[in-house]
């Protein structure tokens, strides 16, 4: 489904990636783990397209997106909740949704909201409300949901546990697996090891903008270097 | 006592003095050809010299004022009452609208010719804030420079009208449409910029506009303007006491009624009135529609909404396109009302004055940036009376404004639960 081939990135003079493959294949859940530094955001950013990848291939379902301006690329079935969850504040509940099926119609939309709401029944509750005046879970969730109003085939979702409570964390990682069912590939990028592994079918560890190790999420979770560095035994 | 206030409040009183005493104390006399500066005489010094005094004071038992008037029973009525419900709400205000513009159209056959000439500017301004309101208010970009879309648009019915005899129903459409083009060509390059770099891009956009009409002099006449603009026709008809284009005829002739310079004025009125209102009405749908989402979805946060798939590009200069469509709508309509304009009708401080309108009505509420515009042009005009002082007056007002009302008179609304409290 989605296809890093040797991807190097530069942040001005400063190179970020160098020389990332990473692949995800299509219903599968991957996850992307790494310590603070180690360019998982990059990647990110790179597959958005904002910075573009300086050298190396970028393919999304078959197609070439190397080069595609961002806008094109957020529009082509892909669709990403940012890190820090980044819901528009002064935008209601409601609102909020409607933008992230910005590019469908109005049947689309409707259909999808209800979807949405389905899988999140707390934002039903709070349509009317303010994004900005929510709680930190229920903002995730929101991020989480005005993603999916695209209808995306792929979603990536970059540290969806960013700043919650554990109770909440469970209850975000039940609805990505839960995403899975729904037959939506997940590529997500997470600092909290355990449970991102445990989640997924397969894993990568990013360090130093290298990719250090590629495995089954089980086989990762059992890796003592992993365990070491990232589980803290 | 408050002894730690004392070095505070004496500073105040220094600073009332020194700001006071050349502006209230110091006069200018023209004594012959020449001009020279006079003392006030003692009342005024000794009414300077207790209004410093009372500031000390003030400052001086500032926390205790201040805690008691905070004591005070609330000023609000209808702070504690319930919110209306929403679809009430939304009748209520529109039938008080609809009231108002009603009430508007039969006005002007009611009062002095002053008053409709001073309505119709208050009408221009609500154009031009409505417009600036889009860009500022709703996609977040600061723009200092908007009245050269002002501008662009008087000139160009000036400057068609002069070399082409175009009248001013068909420059209406051309003057928003060339004021349009100017906003997307000066879109494209600040695109990329934020804030403080945009807002000076955009204010030396302005001052470029309004240099290049000074000194175009071959075209625009520079400084000496351009006069005779054509006044609009109802239908072919003219409102000046004699015909001036073959083919036309005039207005009181038709009606068989007695000449009055009154008409042209309440025509320009109405004109202006259905302007406005339809430069309100659009606005307000366009508001409702996507596009209208996707500015404030800009605003509020860039890169989640470039992560939604929205260009940066089209949104920005989308906005920009329509405030500075509007702006063309209200110079048309400038140009016709005054006749002649120059570049000094331009300056900067135009588009201070319409920022500050925006600013004072609520970023993003339209009631708000009517209600303001109103005030703005008014209040300077009701503070004739205190003449040398009304430019104090309003400066004043201003600061009591961003003291007791920092979200502006009337903040963009939306619809959202309130919690009740808990007893």
């Amino acid at each position: 489904m989605l296809v890093l081939e040797d991807v190097h990135t530069h942040y001005g003079k400063i190179e970020a990636l160098h020389g990332v493959s990473v692949e995800v294949k299509q219903g599968e859940i991957v996850s992307l783990i790494g310590a603070n530094g180690a360019g998982k955001t990059t990647l990110l950013m790179t597959v958005c397209g904002n910075p573009q990848a300086s050298s190396g291939r970028i393919i999304l379902e078959g197609k070439d997106i190397t080069n595609e301006a961002t806008s094109n690329i957020m529009r082509s079935g892909i669709a990403i909740v940012p890190e820090g969850r980044r819901v528009f504040s002064g935008l209601t509940v409601e609102e909020n949704l409607h933008m992230g099926g910005f590019f469908n119609t109005k049947a689309e939309i409707r259909k999808s909201l209800d979807h949405v709401y389905e899988l999140f029944p707390r934002l039903k509750e709070r349509e009317h409300q303010r994004a900005g005046t929510m709680s930190g879970g229920e903002q995730q969730m929101l991020a989480i949901g005005r993603a999916l109003m695209s209808k995306p085939k792929m979603i990536i979702l970059d540290e969806p546990s960013l700043g919650l409570a554990p109770i909440i964390i469970q209850q975000i990682f039940q609805i990505i697996g839960h995403l899975r069912e729904e037959g939506i590939t997940v590529f997500l990028v997470e600092q909290n090891a355990h449970q991102a592994l445990n989640l997924a079918d397969r894993g990568y560890v990013l360090e130093t903008g290298r990719i250090r190790l590629h495995d089954t999420g089980k086989n990762l979770l059992a890796n003592p270097e992993v365990r070491e560095a990232y589980l803290g035994r | 006592m408050a002894a730690h206030n004392v070095k505070h409040a004496l500073f105040c009183a220094v600073v009332t003095l020194v700001v006071a005493y050349p502006i209230l104390g110091l006069n200018l006399v023209a004594q012959g050809t020449r001009v020279g500066l006079e003392g006030a005489d003692a009342s005024t010094i000794i009414i300077i010299f207790l209004a410093s005094v009372a500031v000390f004071a003030f400052q001086l038992y500032r926390d205790t004022i201040m805690a008691s008037l905070s004591k005070a029973p609330r000023l609000n009525p209808l702070a504690g009452r319930e919110p209306m419900p929403q679809a009430r709400r939304v009748k209520l205000e529109s039938w008080v609208l609809t009231g108002i513009i009603v009430l508007a159209l039969f006005w002007p056959f009611f009062v002095s010719r002053g008053s409709v000439d001073l309505a119709t500017l208050v009408l221009i301004y609500v154009m031009l804030a409505l417009g600036l309101n889009v860009v500022v208010g709703l996609a977040g970009l600061l723009d200092l420079g908007y009245v050269a879309f002002y501008a662009v648009g008087a000139y160009t019915f000036a400057l068609l009208s002069q070399y082409m005899g175009i009248s001013f129903w068909m420059a209406l459409p051309l003057g928003a449409l060339f004021a349009a083009l100017f906003g997307l060509v000066l879109g494209f390059p600040v695109l990329r910029l934020r804030g403080d770099y945009l807002a000076i891009v955009t204010l030396g956009f302005g001052e470029i506009i309004r240099i290049l009409l000074n000194n175009w002099t071959a075209v625009t006449g520079g400084p000496n303007g351009i006069g005779g603009i054509p006044e609009p026709t109802l239908f072919g008809m003219e409102f000046g006491r004699r015909v001036k284009e073959e083919g036309n005829t005039s207005f009181h002739d038709t009606f068989g009624i007695a000449y009055s310079g009154e008409h042209k004025v309440i025509f320009l009125y109405l004109i202006a009135l259905v302007l406005a209102v339809i430069t309100a009405l659009v606005i307000r749908r366009l508001m409702r529609m996507p596009v209208g989402r996707a500015w404030e979805a800009l605003r509020e946060d860039e890169i989640a909404a470039r992560s939604l798939g929205l260009s940066r590009t089209a949104v920005k200069l989308s906005a920009f396109t329509i405030g500075a469509f509007f702006a063309g709508f209200a110079g048309t309509v400038f140009a016709s009302k005054q006749g002649f304009i120059s570049p000094e009708s331009f300056v900067f401080l135009e588009s201070a004055i319409i920022l500050a309108i925006v600013v004072l009505g609520g970023m993003g509420s339209q009631l708000g940036v009517i209600l303001a515009a109103i005030a703005v042009t008014i209040l300077p005009e009701l503070a004739r009376e205190f003449s040398d002082y009304r430019m104090l007056v309003f400066g004043a007002a201003m600061v009591l404004m961003m003291v007791w009302r920092p979200q502006g008179l009337m903040p963009m609304r939306r619809t959202h639960i309130e919690l009740k409290r808990q007893e």
